[in-house]
């Protein structure tokens, strides 16, 4: 089915914008490849965010850090502790400090301000580094950042690192993973005179430890004879993340925020990388054989195997019972990246369900090639969705089970579509083998709840209107 | 979170460290969900917009459909005319709405877009409205925003059209949830006032399931209802923070006189709010709302014993953390400390003058405060409750202190925005909840000894 200007979009009956048609692609049937990556246009009320949200969601989970918004109050408050990221030690990052740019600092300038607020976090609770985000007012107005953070960095003899993360720069988040992975460099990058001794641990980029997840890997690693050097950036310290350049591999994650990051490091430490995976049992599976592999140790291919084996075989039974129970079922998958469409993919399938619509906020054309690959013919694709084209295609695919962010929820709640979480709002740990059971419990939970059936309470009654 | 305020006091005197508000736009916005039919446009980046979004849906738990100007490098350049007009022939091509309601962010506010301008200039389909408000971040808070977009619906829409007034109230309720708005109109309706609520949230952010998705739902209040606000009689500006500048615009734009009032939680603001329209509408109050009265005064009765004297930190938005003081008091509680993020001194000024009333003393007010301040008063000198949103919960922890959650946001927890704390039925659940949790308290804290079955 091709997408065309002339079909109506949602309950509106208005034509859909053209230029979103080149957005909209299905699986099988198009040889076009998808316009991604592509401004939003105005108007749209689009699920897509800001640079500065970008690089807030890789650099906050740093558990040890002062992160300083510089900004007016709202930019502070809307990222305060909103992801679930855990952390073993400091709970430094689970607060929230702004600047409050009032009206004179916009006029005058805020950097005086910035300089009394960095004084005072160092002064009050002496972090060992303080990242400092740019906002849209500031970009404008001019502060010079990075000079300000220079001086303070000087005078305290502590990290101070800008972020240079003026939202308006691009809606697109990558950009904003961009600005945060220069930060993380600065941060990582060896004071001259310092050598960083190389060591046969392991650098997990990517790994924001949502519900203990990087923990559980860190057991897997531990399990083969491997230990984790540090994550980038889930439950790690200023102190470990200076340790990066002594990394023997890096293993990439989240690829949407991290690639960038891995490159750099291969380029300056000579650190080889490699992409892994731990959503689901296959992914896990497969990432965990090709770090033995990586390592060339028969020892570890041999315990990774031996884990692999015993993991597959206690989570078996769970597995087939929520497969007996939701074969047939219908996905629809709304996600950030590419990253984590391909991992729910997956494991959607594993359990027997169908996916029948998939779409992403900051997919990559080479992204959109490979979830292509693995999506039946029929399956509709669109790049940045609009809530009128999830919904249209909620209804017009009968889906059963939609996996998304907070936005997405509300709406296939409303239209009778069970829900999981498969973004920074979620809690529970859904990476490795346990994590595939969480996995599968939550689209059975919201798939096969009884609330359904009280949507008709009644064959006669009317749905009730105000 | 529970290490960031050290022992002894440290000082505090710039930026803010967890802050006890939030930026205007998102009050802007929520006060334009509250119009029939309405989409709330974010003049500015994306990430406004969405944190709006995200913000408000995870406290209402309900679809917030908005959208944005999409700055990018360009716009914040050359100035965001060209965005906004783009944006408002396009919103009205793929959603349709009767009516757009434009906040501006600071970012466009520091680049200094003539919004006025650029809607005259903007294609806007007959029969359609595009409205608009100023609402710089780096001014006031959510609660300067939401009182700014409710003026800017009565400057553009209001209008005496009639050469008589009618025989009908407005009602600015302030920004509560749309659980006190059905409840504000529940009375209102009960002693058989005729009124236009603005706006009206209910039906909108509380919307019933219906297996069908409606881009913009039942409730609201329609463009003809603001219209007709400027032939009213009278208008009751509920909560001075959120409501006196529309109800001022009011007077100024179709001389409809009007009576600022506190937000109707706690016994004596619904007092208040009902006598003042027995009074100017000249009815008689209904048996109804006698016997719920006498509940209220009843259940204190019962109660009372239970929370009486222990002392209690309230903060949050200024109209709601006011009336929700001066309802503790009538409970025979000592609010402690009383904080609003929320900038301006004569919140200070009002809550003394409470103190004074009640003859309480060592109780600390601030207005423009944070959330590191109150966590560090309470180190010095402990309270049995914690009354706010969800952003006390971490010194609730810390200090080992119960929280009663109100105001807004609530993120952690479901239901609140559909039940009223406003009205007698609001003072009843208020009491429940302060008393059920301090109550609560006590069991936990019970040796097994003490532990009762009745209390």
């Amino acid at each position: 089915m091709e997408i065309t200007c002339s079909q109506v979009i949602g309950g509106t009956n208005s034509p859909c914008l053209a230029e979103r048609q080149n957005s909209i692609i299905t699986a099988g049937k198009t040889k076009n490849r998808i316009h991604c990556a592509d401004d939003s246009i105005a108007g749209a009320v689009s699920q897509r965010a800001c640079v500065f949200c970008g690089a807030r969601v890789v650099l906050n989970p740093i558990t040890d850090a002062a992160h300083l918004v510089h900004g007016p109050v709202g930019c502070a408050s809307y990222t305060w502790d909103i992801r679930g990221s855990l952390s073993s030690g400091s709970e430094m990052f689970r607060n929230s400090f702004s600047t409050d740019l009032k009206e004179r600092d916009v006029i005058f300038g805020g950097e005086k301000k910035l300089t009394l607020c960095i004084d005072e976090i160092v002064q009050k609770n002496s972090p060992p580094a303080i990242f400092v985000y740019a906002t849209c007012v500031v970009g404008i107005i001019g502060d010079d950042i990075i000079a300000v953070c220079k001086a303070a960095s000087q005078k305290h003899g502590i990290d101070v690192i800008p972020v240079e993360s003026s939202g308006f720069i691009s809606g697109n988040k990558i950009i904003g993973y961009r600005a945060a992975g220069n930060a993380l460099i600065h941060l990582i990058t060896p004071k001259e005179g310092e050598i960083i001794q190389k060591t046969k641990k392991i650098n997990f980029l990517g790994e924001y430890n949502l519900g203990g997840e990087k923990w559980l890997v860190e057991r897997y690693l531990r399990e083969m004879g491997i230990e984790i050097n540090v994550a980038c950036t889930g439950d790690s310290t200023v102190a470990s993340l200076k340790q990066v350049p002594g990394g023997f591999l890096n293993l990439v994650q989240c690829t949407g925020s991290m690639h960038y990051v891995a490159r750099l490091l291969e380029e300056e430490f000579g650190t080889p990388y490699i992409d892994v995976n731990f959503f689901g049992a296959y992914n896990t599976s497969d990432s965990l054989r090709r770090i033995a592999q990586e390592y060339g140790e028969p020892h570890m291919i041999e315990a990774a195997e031996h884990l692999i084996e015993r993991e597959t075989e206690r989570i078996r039974p769970e597995i087939e019972y929520y497969r007996t129970k939701l074969t047939g079922k219908r996905a629809a998958i709304y996600v950030g990246g590419a990253f984590k469409a391909l991992a729910i993919i997956r494991q959607l399938r594993e359990l027997g369900v169908e996916i029948v619509f998939c779409g992403t906020q900051t997919g990559k054309p080479e992204d959109y090639e490979q979830i292509h690959g693995m999506l039946n013919p029929g399956t509709v694709m669109v790049d940045d969705a609009n809530p009128a084209e999830i919904e249209r295609f909620l209804i017009e695919k009968k889906v059963d089970i939609m996996a998304g962010g907070v936005k997405e929820r509300t709406l296939a709640h409303k239209l009778g579509v069970g829900f999981v979480d498969h973004n920074h709002d979620r809690k529970d740990c859904l990476a490795g083998f346990d994590g595939a059971i969480n996995f599968a419990h939550e689209v059975y939970v919201t798939c096969c709840s009884p609330v359904w059936k009280q949507i008709r309470a009644h064959p006669d009654w009317e749905v009730y209107h105000e | 979170m529970l290490e960031c305020v050290p022992e002894g006091p440290v000082e505090h005197t710039i930026g803010k460290i967890n802050p006890a508000k939030t930026c205007q736009p998102i009050g802007a916005m929520y006060a334009a969900l509250g119009i029939h039919g309405c989409l709330p446009h974010s003049h500015g980046s994306q990430g406004c917009c969405a944190y709006h979004r995200m913000h408000l849906t995870r406290h209402f738990r309900d679809q917030v459909l908005a959208s944005s100007s999409s700055f990018t490098e360009g716009a914040s350049v050359f100035g965001g005319a060209a965005n906004l007009k783009t944006s408002i022939k396009n919103i009205f091509a793929i959603y349709n709405p009767e009516i757009i309601a434009v906040h501006t962010t600071c970012l466009s506010e520091t680049i200094g877009d003539d919004l006025p301008t650029i809607i005259k200039q903007s294609e806007i389909p007959e029969g359609k409205r595009v409205i608009h408000t100023n609402t710089p971040s780096y001014s006031g808070s959510h609660i300067t925003g939401f009182s700014n977009m409710v003026k800017s619906m009565v400057s553009y829409l209001a209008e005496a059209t009639e050469p008589v007034k009618k025989d009908q109230v407005n009602i600015l309720p302030g920004f509560v949830n749309p659980g006190d708005m059905r409840e504000i109109r529940k009375i209102v309706d009960e002693m058989g006032i005729q009124m236009i609520m603005l706006p009206d949230t209910s039906g909108v952010l509380d919307a019933p399931q219906t297996n069908k998705y409606a881009l913009f739902p039942d409730g609201g209040t329609t463009v003809d209802e603001i219209v007709d606000t400027g032939n009213s009689s009278l208008t009751l500006a509920l909560g001075s923070w959120a409501s006196d500048a529309a109800g001022a615009m009011l007077v100024e734009k179709c001389n409809v006189p009007c009576i600022p009032l506190r937000t109707p939680i706690g016994l004596k603001a619904t007092d208040d709010f009902i006598m003042t329209l027995k009074e100017k509408c000249e009815v008689d109050v209904p048996k109804s709302l006698t016997v719920e009265r006498g509940q209220v005064v009843d259940t204190l009765i019962d109660t009372h014993f239970h929370y009486q004297g222990k002392k209690v930190a309230i903060f949050g938005d200024p109209d709601i953390v006011i009336s929700l003081t001066e309802f503790v008091l009538t409970m025979g509680m000592i609010p402690k400390y009383v904080l609003t993020g929320t900038p301006g001194s004569r919140f200070e000024t009002e809550v003394r003058k409470m103190f004074e009333e009640y003859q309480v003393e060592g109780s600390i007010v601030k207005a423009d405060g944070d959330l590191f301040e109150l966590h560090q008063w309470i180190k010095e000198e402990p309270v049995d409750l914690l009354m706010g949103t969800t952003y006390g919960k971490y010194i609730a922890r810390a200090e080992d202190i119960p929280l009663v959650r109100v105001g807004f946001p609530i993120l952690d927890r479901a239901v609140h925005p559909l039940m009223p704390i406003t009205g007698y039925r609001g003072c009843l659940r208020l009491i429940e909840m302060v008393s059920n949790t301090l109550l609560d308290r006590r069991d936990r804290d019970a040796s097994d000894e003490d532990y009762e079955m009745v209390l």
